[in-house]
């Protein structure tokens, strides 16, 4: 176990470096500096400006003190908003993000389930077909076009809901289920297969044989194996609300680091948008470490033990 | 015991008339005719996706919209890039099927312009990722050792990247254009692929067929060409039915967030994107098209690729 913990961290380790390395060689390669605005500054300005962010000083030099200041979590000055630096961006928006996300994780992964094992237990039933058509049309239909309709219907016409911001549990019912909908259904089709498959197994008629009622068996033995396939994508899910969230943050107006993205892309604040890559990136590698070590404590089938490849 | 089943028949076959039995003549074709039709693999996987009607109805739509792609923009008296300000937000009509956008464009002619769009990216990167795809997988399977841990801890690390993240940093920088989002798109994308070409490679690597053509000296790119990849298309076709969806939602998600094809050009995602604020005010055709088509390609490739998955298992054949 602590050999395999020990391999992925050395892989995230190497993956985050990547990472920093592909920014920072990015940041670089783009022509021009920073400080040469329109309107020209002074040769002497520019010059203490680029001193003073260390500039001036070779590549090399300046690779190393990037990498230092990523280890300090310092993403350094945004260009566009002067006086802001990337890091208070991300201390107003990233709570924000952090709360929309962790909200539809859970309601795509309960709602996810709860669809796929109904779908599972009333095999090529109506609901069986109602909840994967519904899964169907939730992996298809852009989360944008989603949230536009939902703010359509919802929120212009029938003002349920908020049409946008975020200040109460009402304001965040529409953007969660935009962002949640996609997700959800992935879960809810992958469930719904490893389910019928562990239903059929031996084990489970021998539950059945018991005399154990059906809600038993799902939730005692069935439901452990069927939820390890959602465990392995896990991962890519987390990754995909992430990005979702700055589609729905723009459409919903709501004052998450996605927004500021999003506008630092629109804007070109290069410090922003690569600071932010490299604040989610790691955020996103970590969160992948941490499914893996998950994994492999919760399959007992992984022999993470063994010495060499696959 | 066998000779007295002997006598026994020949004595049986006395009190049976000889008008019973049929002299038949020796003829080769017949002995060596099957009773079912033979069906190659192909022909098979081909005859149960007709009888899936959902993947059918994928197939088609992608089919006509291919056609409509090809000469929808031909066929339309409109440009695409031609504004008619004065015929702003026109209502869909006899003259504007699909009606106007902002700019007085005719939605009808850049719904198939986008379309154009989005299934050029969708095919290239699928076809780029393909091809990375299987020579790299092909040769970590196919080696095998010292040469497969190598490529696969590489595979490994990429597999950890943020794609959609990288695919923005990269457009940050080489600026949006249909070439670099294409080159974007496919910069980490080929990872999923190689896995499925080398888990395949690796399983199939050790079948007799294999074997007997190695022991006939065959060489091994040949071997890979020949031998391996035919029987490993089924998994590569249905991965490719999804990587063709998924770059395409990676445009629409990039043009809206403004990284995309650059005006006066249109893919679904820029006109989705442009007419969010025109929406509110009632003019729901501007969003709806595009939005329509975006989410009916998906739906066709999904559901063309879970048929082909069932249609290409071959432990389904019968």
């Amino acid at each position: 176990m602590l050999r395999y913990i020990l391999k992925r961290l050395l892989i995230m380790i190497v993956t985050i470096w990547i990472i920093v390395t592909l920014t920072f060689v990015l940041m670089i390669s783009i022509p021009g500096s920073p400080f040469n605005s329109e309107r020209g500054t002074n040769e002497n300005v520019q010059a203490n400006l680029e001193a003073h962010y260390n500039l001036d000083k070779p590549y090399h030099i300046q690779y190393l003190l990037y990498l230092k200041s990523i280890a300090t979590f310092d993403f350094g000055p945004s260009i566009k908003q002067p006086g802001q630096t990337v890091n208070d961006l991300l201390g107003r928006g990233f709570p924000v993000s952090l709360e929309l996300g962790l909200v539809t994780i859970i309601v795509a992964v309960i709602s996810g389930i709860i669809l796929g094992i109904l779908a599972a237990l009333k095999h090529n039933g109506i609901l069986d077909y109602a909840a994967m058509s519904f899964a169907v049309l939730g992996i298809s239909i852009p989360n944008f076009v989603l949230a536009t309709l939902l703010i359509q219907e919802l929120a212009v016409n029938w003002q349920i809901f908020p049409p946008a911001t975020w200040s109460s549990p009402a304001h965040m019912v529409l953007p969660v289920i935009a962002l949640a909908t996609g997700p959800m259904a992935i879960i809810a089709r992958l469930t719904r297969s490893t389910m019928l498959e562990v239903l059929t197994q031996d084990y489970i008629k021998m539950a059945r044989a018991k005399g154990l009622s059906p809600w038993k068996i799902v939730v005692k033995h069935a439901l452990r194996n069927a939820l390890m396939p959602v465990i392995t994508i896990m991962g890519t899910l987390l990754a995909s609300i992430l990005t979702g969230t700055f589609v729905i943050e723009k459409i919903f107006a709501i004052p998450g680091m996605g927004k500021y993205f999003v506008e630092s892309i629109n804007q070109r604040d290069y410090p922003v948008i690569m600071g932010t890559t490299v604040f989610y990136s790691t955020f996103l590698i970590f969160m992948l470490f941490l499914v893996d070590i998950a994994y492999g404590i919760l399959d007992p089938r992984i022999k993470i033990n063994k010495k060499g490849g696959e | 015991m066998k000779i007295r089943i002997g006598t026994e028949a020949s004595q049986s076959t006395d009190q049976v008339p000889d008008d019973w039995f049929n002299w038949k003549k020796k003829d080769k074709e017949e002995a060596e005719s099957v009773a079912r039709p033979s069906m190659s693999y192909w022909q098979d996987a081909w005859k149960r996706l007709i009888k899936n009607k959902l993947a059918m109805l994928g197939l088609i739509f992608l089919i006509l919209l291919g056609f409509m792609a090809i000469f929808g923009p031909i066929l339309s008296p409109y440009s695409v890039k031609i504004q008619d300000l004065p015929n702003q937000y026109q209502p869909p009509s006899s003259d504007h099927w699909f009606g106007t956008d902002s700019h007085g464009r005719d939605v009808f002619t850049r719904t198939w312009y986008g379309a154009r769009i989005s299934l050029f990216v969708g095919l290239m990167a699928a076809l780029i990722d393909f091809t990375i795809g299987i020579v790299y997988g092909g040769i970590s399977g196919y080696k095998g050792g010292r040469t497969d841990s190598i490529l696969m801890r590489i595979i490994e690390i990429l597999y950890g990247l943020p794609y959609l993240l990288v695919v923005i940093l990269l457009l940050v920088v080489m600026g949006p254009s249909l070439t670099t989002i294409i080159v974007a798109l496919t910069v980490t994308g080929w990872v999923g692929m190689a896995r499925i070409v080398r888990g395949q490679v690796l399983q199939i690597k050790n079948y007799e067929f294999v074997l007997a053509s190695k022991s006939f000296g065959t060489k091994t790119p040949r071997i890979i060409r020949k031998n391996l990849l035919p029987n490993t298309m089924g998994p590569i076709i249905v991965q490719l039915t999804l990587t063709v969806p998924s770059a395409i939602f990676a445009e629409a998600f990039l043009s809206f967030l403004g990284l995309g094809i650059q005006a006066p050009h249109a893919s679904w995602g820029v006109m989705a994107n442009d007419s969010l604020g025109a929406i509110l005010s009632g003019n729901w055709w501007t969003l709806f098209f595009p939005a329509f088509f975006i989410s009916f390609t998906m739906f066709a490739f999904n559901v063309l690729g879970d048929g082909l998955q069932d249609a290409l298992d071959p432990k389904l054949r019968k």
